[in-house]
């Protein structure tokens, strides 16, 4: 690090750097009216320094919390900037988080500026304003719906940042003062964990880390300021705040907002991000959603299609590790890439991808390859907000589809001998939880190693290898090591499979809650002219089970392989009536599977799945997205699977 | 009558004494009543009451063989429906009338024709001024848009949408010609409940932030007495009821029509 680069240790100093050294690049870009709108680094500094005094003018002080909540705008990421210029801490939190949710970490942050996108999410706040006595102000982006509220303490960002304009005529110097009193030391923002279990806990990540984690990744993908990234994912997560924050604003890269949530595969297509990110499951829901169409399709494009699949399988992976493959394999893969691979990343928008990653959940390693296959350079990344997003990183021609890669550059990390859990030492180690010394302590070991809850393996030539949460991982009572999401992901490779749930710790053997994906399994019984009425009609039929049976001895098939492993098969399952959702608490807001909760709720079905019975009513009650109750029932068959006989890998 | 709301202005459109039949059948008769400028006006009845003539009527698609219909002070004899459009009259269908191969953007901006200035020759070159033209149309329809929320389907044919987006569709090619009253043939007819939640809130939303008056048609009782300032009830072509939604809720005449009997 050089000297001069030492001077940009905090986001707001970068900000003016990127504003001064390349004002009119673009920074920004915002889908509105069809068209997408840019923002240079200069408009970015200017609005957020207008928007940092306004908040001044309101009252805002160093060290007061400042929350956001709101979908990927960018106005709503020039909040980072603004607070972290005058010394206050941006907490941004879920969006569709119910309002008990916010409530908690709005309570728990003391945020006294709330800063939201819209009218809904205003709606939100004021209804549990009476119980935040923290808050003093809401401030809102969209004016739409919003004329008739008459609350003083409401106000629109464009009015905040007026005010700013004229403190800022009054005060001159002022901001430049306050944005140069920040260190690198000093706490950059609290992340709120999704909570996989019990109430959330607020990461303290300070400048070093944040600033630190984005720099070194920055270089180990040696992005520059010409790349594009979509900003898609929830301004919460660290993944996306390391992305769409500290990456960009240390890179100076452009960071694209989609005009919705539910045009984002539109927009994803017409920008051509080349540098991506996306959780396993898009991925996964792309590569159902294909197979769906190409079933659509004529018989030519679909022997066409399954035939260059092929090819791109067999030699795919090697040409994009610039391996040696046969001449024969390279023409035919380059003619398969002008007939279906390059219509088909168009499609996606993933055409102009240097580097794509996934987190946050294992992937199937065959949906893994497929991807690799086409050319896209899909990569693993392994970490948690404790650490500012990773810790481990695969490098562009070393990617395996079952192990997250070596330590990330500056990352250090063991296991622990008798639990096999990862620790890990990285320079985006986080601070501390805020107000939880307890939590903190059992995190954070005297000697400065992180523990992340996760089970690992170390390969020899030393990758990491995740294999499950450490609490999760149990044992059969003979004795078999039994890891629950390692099958789960196994099962939801499959495309008729969208969630599973495996018991067995403490059992004699495996048993599994399966969801049937309503889109590919409605798909199928449409063309096969089984009728069905609803969600839990159709995961009742006999066919269905018949089909969801045949992947289960598929995977037991593929675990019986594994002599570790092979005693942990699926001896009976069913088949769940309704999906699991996040709403009903089933699910995190990443869509983890909540176990403790699914245990309670299902009880009876889990007994009924160690039992011999063949039908199983439950009923259950159920509270819905807004608020009203209801109850569940039921009546579900539950179903046997074979097992087979471990052998081992002719290794 | 008296005052609903204090944002409710003058009688914007006065209807008095209309009768209209098709040659034996009375589709509508002796029926008066006004909107006032700002209000939402329902018109409520069963089947075959006389709801849809009754708009058919004041956008001129139908000419009453008595009576008059007066908008903004001006009473008019015969009006033709463009003309109608013309003065800031809008409205909706109860069987979605779209160009169903055309895509949801066009279709909201045929509903700008009225307002195009340039002529055919520059419209064809699509140059100067019938460029910059568009530019402004296409701004305003982007604004209808995103009010709607459905920049999802913006390029989507408008055919292969589900009917409830189909309906808000309508309703974005309606506002785009920016009407004073907006007249809307049951917005709600064949929804599921979310669906009409909100169209509720699209209604609601237009008349408050546009300001534009509404008179619509509804079948569904419940829906409309909670976003109506004032309800008309007819029944058999005749007027049976006049007032605030509380106030026809408990009229006689309406529990019988509506149940059948004394109830």
């Amino acid at each position: 690090m050089t000297n001069k680069e030492k001077g940009f240790d905090t986001f707001p100093k970068l900000l003016r750097r990127n504003a001064e050294q390349r004002p009119d690049l673009p920074a920004f870009r915002e889908k509105e009216f069809g068209i997408w709108q840019t923002y240079s680094w200069k408009d970015v500094y200017d609005n957020s320094r207008a928007l940092a005094l306004g908040m001044v003018d309101l009252g805002l002080k160093r060290g007061d919390a400042v929350a956001i909540i709101g979908s990927n705008r960018p106005h709503l990421y020039w909040v980072f900037s603004a607070t972290q210029a005058v010394g206050a801490l941006p907490v941004p939190l879920y969006q569709d988080g119910v309002a008990d949710e916010i409530k908690y970490v709005l309570n728990h942050a003391e945020a006294k500026i709330v800063i939201v996108e819209d009218q809904e999410q205003v709606d939100k706040v004021l209804s549990i304003l009476d119980e935040c006595p923290a808050i003093e102000h809401v401030i809102y982006k969209e004016t739409r719906g919003m004329r008739h509220y008459k609350q003083t303490n409401l106000m629109s960002y464009t009015d905040v940042q007026a005010r700013g304009r004229a403190y800022d005529a009054k005060h001159s110097g002022f901001f430049e003062e306050q944005a140069a009193k920040a260190k690198g030391s000093d706490i950059a923002t609290i992340m709120y964990t999704s909570g996989t279990t019990g109430r959330p806990k607020g990461v303290l990540l300070s400048f070093d880390n944040l600033v630190n984690s984005g720099k070194l990744s920055v270089e180990f993908e040696k992005l520059t300021e010409k790349d594009k990234v979509l900003s898609y994912l929830p301004m919460a997560w660290v993944g996306d705040h390391l992305f769409s924050y500290a990456q960009a604003t240390q890179a100076g890269f452009s960071v694209n907002c989609p005009e919705n949530a539910e045009t984002v595969l539109t927009d994803l297509k017409e920008l051509g991000p080349t540098y991506y990110f996306a959780p396993p499951a898009i991925f996964e829901t792309m590569l159902t959603q294909m197979t769906i169409r190409m079933e659509d399709a004529s018989a030519l494009k679909q022997k066409m299609f399954h035939y260059f699949i092929g090819v791109a399988k067999r030699c795919g992976v090697e040409i994009l590790e610039k391996k040696s493959v046969s001449l024969k394999d390279r023409l035919l893969y380059a003619l398969g890439n002008a007939l279906v691979y390059g219509p088909l990343k168009n499609t996606l928008g993933f055409s102009q991808i240097r580097v794509a990653y996934t987190a946050g959940a294992p992937m199937g390693p065959e949906v893994f390859k497929f991807y690799r296959s086409l050319g896209l350079n899909l990569k693993q990344l392994y970490g948690q907000t404790e650490s500012c997003a990773y810790v481990c990183m695969q490098s562009d021609n070393d990617v395996r589809p079952d192990t997250v890669g070596p330590p990330a550059p500056g990352c250090e990390i063991k296991l622990d001998e008798k639990s096999g859990e990862v620790l890990f030492k990285s320079p985006g180690s986080f601070v501390g939880y805020f107000k939880n010394e307890e939590a903190t302590k059992e995190t954070i070991t005297a000697d400065g190693w992180v523990h992340t809850g996760d089970a690992g393996i170390m390969t020899d030539d030393g990758q990491l290898k995740i294999i499950d949460r450490a609490k999760d991982v149990g044992k059969l009572n003979d004795g078999t090591l039994f890891a629950p999401q390692y099958i789960e992901n196994k099962l939801k490779f499959f495309p008729f499979i969208s969630e599973a749930v495996c018991h067995g710790g403490g059992k004699d053997t495996v048993a599994a809650f399966i969801n049937i994906d309503l889109e590919a399994v409605g798909n199928w019984a449409e063309r096969g002219g089984i009728s069905y009425t609803s969600y839990g009609d159709l995961a009742n039929r006999d066919e269905v089970y018949a089909q969801i049976k045949e992947c289960i001895e598929q995977v037991n098939r593929d675990l019986s392989i594994d002599s570790e492993l092979a005693g942990a098969q699926i001896s009976r399952f069913l088949i769940l009536p309704k999906a699991l959702d996040a709403d009903d608490g089933e699910l995190t807001r990443t869509r983890k599977v909540r176990r403790r909760i699914i245990a309670e709720r299902y009880g009876k079905l889990i007994e009924a799945l160690y039992s011999d019975v063949t039908d199983v009513h439950i009923e259950s009650d159920m509270t819905f997205e807004d608020g009203r109750k209801g109850s569940l029932k039921a009546d579900i068959k539950v179903r046997n699977s074979e097992a087979y006989p471990a052998m081992r890998a002719a290794s | 009558m008296e005052e609903q709301n204090r944002q409710i202005g003058d009688v914007l459109l006065a209807v008095e004494d209309i009768s209209l039949s098709f040659g034996a059948v009375r589709a509508i008769s002796d029926v008066s009543f006004d909107i006032r400028k700002g209000e939402i006006r329902a018109i409520i009845g069963p089947n075959g009451a006389g709801k849809t003539s009754m708009l058919n009527c004041i956008n001129g698609f139908y000419h009453p063989q008595q009576g008059t219909i007066s908008y903004k002070g001006n009473t008019r004899s015969q009006m033709k429906p463009y003309e109608a459009a013309a003065q800031g009259i809008g409205r909706t269908f109860q069987n979605v009338a779209l160009f169903k191969g055309m895509s949801t953007l066009d279709n909201i901006m045929t509903g700008r024709n009225l307002k195009m200035k340039s002529s055919l020759l520059s419209s064809v070159i699509w140059w100067g001024s019938a460029q910059k033209e568009e530019l402004e149309h296409r701004r305003y329809v982007e604004d209808i848009i995103d009010f709607l929320e459905i920049e999802a389907i913006r390029k989507t044919p408008v055919g292969r949408l589900p009917y409830g987006l189909q309906k808000r569709v309508e309703l974005g090619r309606a506002l785009a010609a920016e009407p004073e009253l907006l007249l809307l043939d049951e917005p709600m007819a064949g929804m599921n409940l979310e669906e009409k939640e909100d169209m509720c809130r699209f209604i609601l939303d237009v008349n408050d932030e546009f300001g534009t008056t509404i008179c619509l048609i509804e079948h569904d009782m419940g829906v409309v007495m909670d976003i109506s300032d004032r309800v008309m009830v007819l029944d058999y072509g005749g007027k049976i009821a006049d007032g605030t939604p509380e106030e026809v809720r408990a009229d006689q005449n309406v529990i019988d029509a509506y149940l059948g009997g004394g109830h």
